[in-house]
């Protein structure tokens, strides 16, 4: 009896001429159409695509989609089904180096393809690591755990607690370092909430993921495993991290500091960047070098401070000219309990909110400023409507990132209601969210087109 | 008895039924560029080079496992170079896209447009849903390691002589970097080309001599150009081949530099291949086979560091070492003719220098060498180190030590693959007619789907409406023109030429006489070209002005090729009014005053004086006579100027 799976994917026209026929998914066939034959074999449909074509793979290694009203004939051959098993390769053990552990959480950090149907495979267990990037085996010895395998976009505080959790495990068993695999999205998102959920950690924990998938020979995949093991495994910096690409081309990573790092642009390489100062390091496959010394150090004890509060009603509100109240209103009216602001220029809002934000402070919602502009701080004295906003209720965040002090406020607002210890948790910066002084070189945004820019970019590779 | 008796003759002497004789077999793919305004998947302008850049970026290539546990030949051996590929960013030419740091746009629709039509020229079935797919490629040459390439259509046929040659597919896919150098780890690549849009033409492997190949190569370039939809000019147009020979492989040879280089190529290739094949035999003669291959390698540096073979002495005195390397059983045998003046040691030599990026030549001696390297106490003594027999060849190989091991292990690999048979190579085509390694040839394994791209649907209105557009194929213009007895040599230009549809119709719909419109069309540009014209200036507009007092008798031929030159030269036509034949009085008036002027002339031949008169008459009346009828009167005006 044909189950489901013998059909993959295909439905309505497209499925009905392949049960005409028995031609199942991974059958060796020759399709007669009104416009020629084809020979190959059946591939599975993809859910998104249309249900009137069926596709096939040529010998050639072509897929090709043939209209299934166009089909006269099928002719099937045989079949040989597919198995996605992948040999085990052992990951080499010295007990001369140091233990790592990976920790997979989404995302694919390494793939391996299958040629024959064209599946890419994520590749995550110590062997199949080992296998797609050899060089590992130089630097440690690493041990990985699935967490759990969601898109970034799709995490919450489920994943968050359990991922701290689960560093909290390793630290106490006594692990040299962390890697944790995360798709690039809202890895900054992570970043940050587990500074919080995880203080004082011994050991470096090191965030990092890839833009460009696993399974292109140009991913920035392997170089990224590499640095990021090589942190957790050698540095002496014991904070979390983000790991990625420096400059688009292959040549250093950086170590962002978990509260300061925001994801900057869609697709490049180099998307990720500190914000409002200066990353902690850069890494290569030779060396880590440390950019400052205020960084926490490396400890030979086993303690760490985990704290998985999470407050799931805070909401972050991007403010925009015209911002009508019943925005604020709403998020009132379905209890939320905390408002971050991403503010215009220093802090600003318009106001006819200025009522809303009157109501939520009575009904004792907490509401911080934060800026849209991402660089600098909040600065709410300078205007008169900055004044009559903390009047308000509205408390200026300094320079903390909007995402961060989102995380940061349902973190605070999962450990209390009392508004005079929300603040006190929120304004004393724990893992560097908040500084108490932005370097000159904390904004640098080169401008493409001016001509001692695009000199200088000439002369060096990006 | 040996099965590989036959020995090659040079090349102009072999026939036919030597070539069967050897089982040659040839196939073609031929990459085109496609004439859009943009790039295929992105909005860059194509078709714009340049040497200038803005900024390089520094990638290196990693291959992916397949679910086998193991690496594709040609990726392994990528990756065993080590290369750090460099590519130069020109602006202009390239975007994100090109720097593999954004995901594609959508196809550009004009290129598929383009693409349908070819594929209907050659008959292909047509797929109705395209798959855009990954064909993985890690000599850098691409920038995300990939060509995003995707099935327009299956199994069609071009006419040739008396047959038909199979079209297996033709392809739609990006076109990849310009190399500029790739010099020892360092690669370094253009990407202006980058992403234009390119058809691949992949024909059966039905040619059966040299000539046929390149004959079947001119039948589809002129195909193509027909429509009007291809790149011209250099590398617009790149031909790959294919050739195997009885008991060989299918070995592919590509950057052919032009149609006529194909059949010297093809020649030496089944050569290689049935030398390799006898080869072969003689090894298993000698009882080395792959299971009893054996060979051993040593470090000769401290040896050889007194040597006054320059290129060893100068390396190691820079820090290089040296290796020798004993190939069990091979004496003599590194001196095995494979092509025509070249030897079974660059077989050799070549992997030395594409794996181990021992780029700089001479990167091998053997102690077979026929010319002089080493000394002779001095081979003795690499021997020696190797113990190497009688019957044992011993190669030396120096550089980076790094680079040495992998050279080393290149070394035996490939001697062993010569008691298999033909390894399977992409090789690249030589100045002189043969070909050299260029890289293990890729399985059909290392393509998958392009997951950043849905399918795309192609549509029966799409279809009817390109199959509006199509020329008439090529070889049905030309029988038409030869039953209206056009020159020879204005057959194939015209039934390729952007006027060939003018043309149509100035002999179908205006009466107009077909030699008279071929040679305007055809021979007169050229003309107009010597004289340092740009006969691209012409416009159709202009060409059915100009035909169009020619149909009215209101000028002459040479009225038609006086305007022609006027429009090339970018001047205006003339008023319709403004021209008219010229009258008889015109003509009798022009006549007597070229006759005076003559009288005032010194001409040195007497008997020329009847054409010198005709000179200046055509010339004054330009296009308003025809010669004939001014002749009569010249050479009655001529005997009174005596």
């Amino acid at each position: 009896m044909a189950g489901n799976d013998d059909y993959k994917g295909y439905r309505g026209e497209a499925l009905e001429t392949l049960r005409t026929f028995g031609a199942m998914v991974w059958s060796d066939v020759d399709i007669k159409t009104s416009r020629g034959t084809y020979t190959g074999i059946i591939l599975p449909r993809s859910e998104t695509a249309d249900a009137l074509h069926i596709v096939i793979k040529l010998r050639s290694g072509y897929n090709i989609g043939l209209a299934a009203k166009s089909v006269e004939l099928i002719t099937i051959s045989g079949r040989k089904e597919a198995h996605y098993k992948i040999p085990e390769k052992e990951f080499p053990f010295d007990p001369a180096k140091p233990r790592v552990k990976l920790l997979g959480t989404g995302g694919t950090i390494a793939s391996r393809l299958d040629y024959r149907t064209g599946a890419v495979i994520p590749a995550f267990s110590p062997g199949e690591l080992y296998g797609s990037v050899p060089e590992l085996g130089d630097i440690c010895n690493l041990e990985t755990e699935k967490l759990f395998g969601v898109f970034s976009e799709n995490m919450g505080p489920e994943q968050y607690i359990a991922t701290a959790q689960a560093i909290g495990r390793e630290i106490e068993k006594g692990v040299h370092g962390i890697v944790i695999g995360h798709g690039t999205d809202t890895m900054h998102h992570t970043a940050a909430i587990l500074s919080f959920m995880v203080q004082d950690p011994p050991v470096p924990i090191v965030m990092v993921g890839s833009q460009r998938s696993s399974d292109r020979p140009s991913s920035d995949a392997a170089l990224n495993l590499m640095h990021s093991v090589k942190t957790a495994a050698e540095s002496d910096i014991a904070e979390v991290m983000v790991c990625m690409f420096g400059p688009t081309s292959d040549m250093y990573g950086l170590l962002h500091r978990g509260t300061r790092v925001r994801k900057m642009h869609s697709s490049y390489r180099s998307t990720f960047r500190t914000v409002g100062d200066i990353p902690i390091a850069m890494v290569s496959r030779e060396a880590i070098m440390p950019l400052r010394q205020d960084y926490k150090r490396r400890r030979t004890d086993r303690s760490v401070k985990i704290n998985t509060a999470f407050e799931e009603k805070v909401s972050i509100v991007y403010y925009y000219p015209n911002m009508r109240p019943d925005i604020i209103d709403s998020l009132i009216d379905n209890g939320y309990r905390g408002i971050v602001i991403a503010g215009t220029g220093l802090g600003h809002v318009n106001k006819p909110l200025y009522p809303a934000l009157k109501r939520a402070r009575d009904k004792g919602i907490a509401v911080y400023m934060t800026v849209q502009t991402l660089w600098g701080y909040v600065q709410m004295y300078v205007y008169d409507t900055g004044r009559d906003m903390m009047e308000l209720g509205v408390i200026p965040a300094a320079n903390m990132l909007p995402e961060v002090a989102y995380v940061k406020l349902a973190w605070a607002l999962g450990q209390t209601s009392d508004p005079a210890e929300v603040r006190r948790i929120m304004l004393t910066p724990i893992a560097g969210e908040i500084t108490e002084r932005e370097p000159s070189n904390g904004y640098l945004i080169f401008q493409g087109g001016i001509p001692e820019v695009e000199e200088f970019i000439s002369t060096i590779k990006k | 008895m040996s099965e590989y008796r036959f020995e090659f003759k040079p090349y102009a002497e072999m026939t036919a039924a030597d070539y069967a004789e050897v089982g040659f077999r040839s196939g073609l793919e031929i990459h085109q560029q496609l004439l859009t305004e943009k790039k295929l998947f992105c909005r860059c302008p194509a078709g714009r080079y340049s040497d200038h850049y803005d900024a390089e970026i520094l990638r290196h290539m990693r291959p992916t496992l397949s679910e086998l546990g193991e690496y594709d030949g040609t990726a392994l051996m990528e990756f065993k170079t080590k290369k750090e590929i460099i590519y130069r960013i020109n602006r202009e030419t390239v975007c994100t896209y090109e720097m593999d740091d954004t995901p594609p746009f959508m196809m550009d629709e004009t290129a598929l447009d383009f693409a349908l039509g070819i594929a209907m020229l050659y008959s292909l079935n047509l797929v109705d849903e395209l798959h855009i797919a990954r064909k993985q490629y890690l000599d850098g040459s691409i920038p995300t390691g990939f060509q995003r390439t995707t099935i327009v259509g299956v199994t069609g046929w071009v006419p040739y002589k008396d047959r038909r040659v199979s079209i297996v597919q033709l392809g739609l896919e990006e076109d990849a970097c310009r190399e500029v150098s790739d010099i020892g780890h360092r690669r370094v690549y253009l990407t202006d080309r980058l992403g234009m849009p390119l058809i691949e033409t992949v024909t059966g492997p039905d040619m059966r001599t040299p000539v046929e190949v390149a004959e079947v190569a001119q039948v589809l370039r002129r195909l193509v150009r027909s429509t009007g939809h291809v790149r011209t000019g250099m590398g617009a147009a790149r031909e790959d081949v294919n050739v195997s020979v009885r008991g060989g492989t299918r070995i592919e040879i590509k950057g052919v530099p032009r149609i006529p280089r194909i059949p010297l190529l093809t020649y030496h290739e089944a050569m290689r291949q049935w030398n390799l094949l006898r080869l072969r035999e003689e090894l298993h003669r000698r009882g080395v086979t792959p299971e009893t291959f054996r060979s051993s390698s040593e470090d000769v540096t401290k040896i050889l560091v007194k040597t006054s073979y320059e290129p060893i002495r100068d390396a190691l005195a820079a820090g290089a070492v040296a290796s020798a390397v004993a190939l069990r059983g091979f004496r003599d045998l590194l001196n095995w003719q494979t092509q025509t003046n070249t030897r079974f040691s660059r077989e050799i030599s070549d992997r030395v220098r594409v794996v181990a990026c021992l780029t700089k030549l001479p990167n091998m001696i053997h102690s077979d060498s026929l010319s002089e390297t080493l000394s002779s106490s001095r081979w003795d003594s690499v021997r020696k180190a190797v113990q190497a027999s009688s019957d044992d060849v011993v190669a030396v190989v120096w550089g980076p030590a790094e680079d040495v091991k992998t050279a080393v292990q290149e070394i035996a690999i490939r001697a062993r693959e010569a008691a298999t048979g033909v390894p399977s190579e992409t090789r690249q085509a030589l100045r002189d007619g043969t070909n050299g390694f260029e890289r293990i040839l890729p399985g059909p394994d290392r393509m998958y789907p392009d997951t950043d791209l849905p399918p795309k649907q192609v549509t029966e209105e799409r279809l009817a409406r390109i199959r509006d557009g199509l020329p008439v194929p090529v070889w049905t213009r030309e029988a038409w023109y030869r039953e209206r007895r056009l020159p020879a040599d204005v057959v194939e230009p015209l039934a390729v030429s952007p006027w060939a549809g003018l043309f149509e119709g100035l002999v179908k719909d205006w009466g107009i006489d077909p030699v008279a419109a071929a040679v305007a069309l055809i021979q007169f540009p050229k003309r107009l070209k010597r004289k340092g014209l740009d006969p691209e200036r012409l416009t159709e507009a202009a060409l059915r002005r100009i035909f169009a007092l020619y149909r009215d008798r209101r000028i002459s031929r040479e009225g038609v090729y006086a305007l022609m030159e006027r429009a090339a030269r970018g001047q205006d036509l003339p008023e319709i009014a403004e021209i008219h034949p010229a009258t008889d009085e015109e003509i009798y008036a022009q006549v007597v005053e070229s006759a005076g002027a003559l009288k005032r002339t010194k001409v040195h031949d007497p008997a020329k004086k009847a054409h010198v008169l005709m000179g200046l008459v055509m010339t004054a009346l330009r296009g308003r006579v025809e010669g004939a009828t001014v002749r009569e009167r010249v050479e009655a005006a001529a005997e009174g100027t005596c």
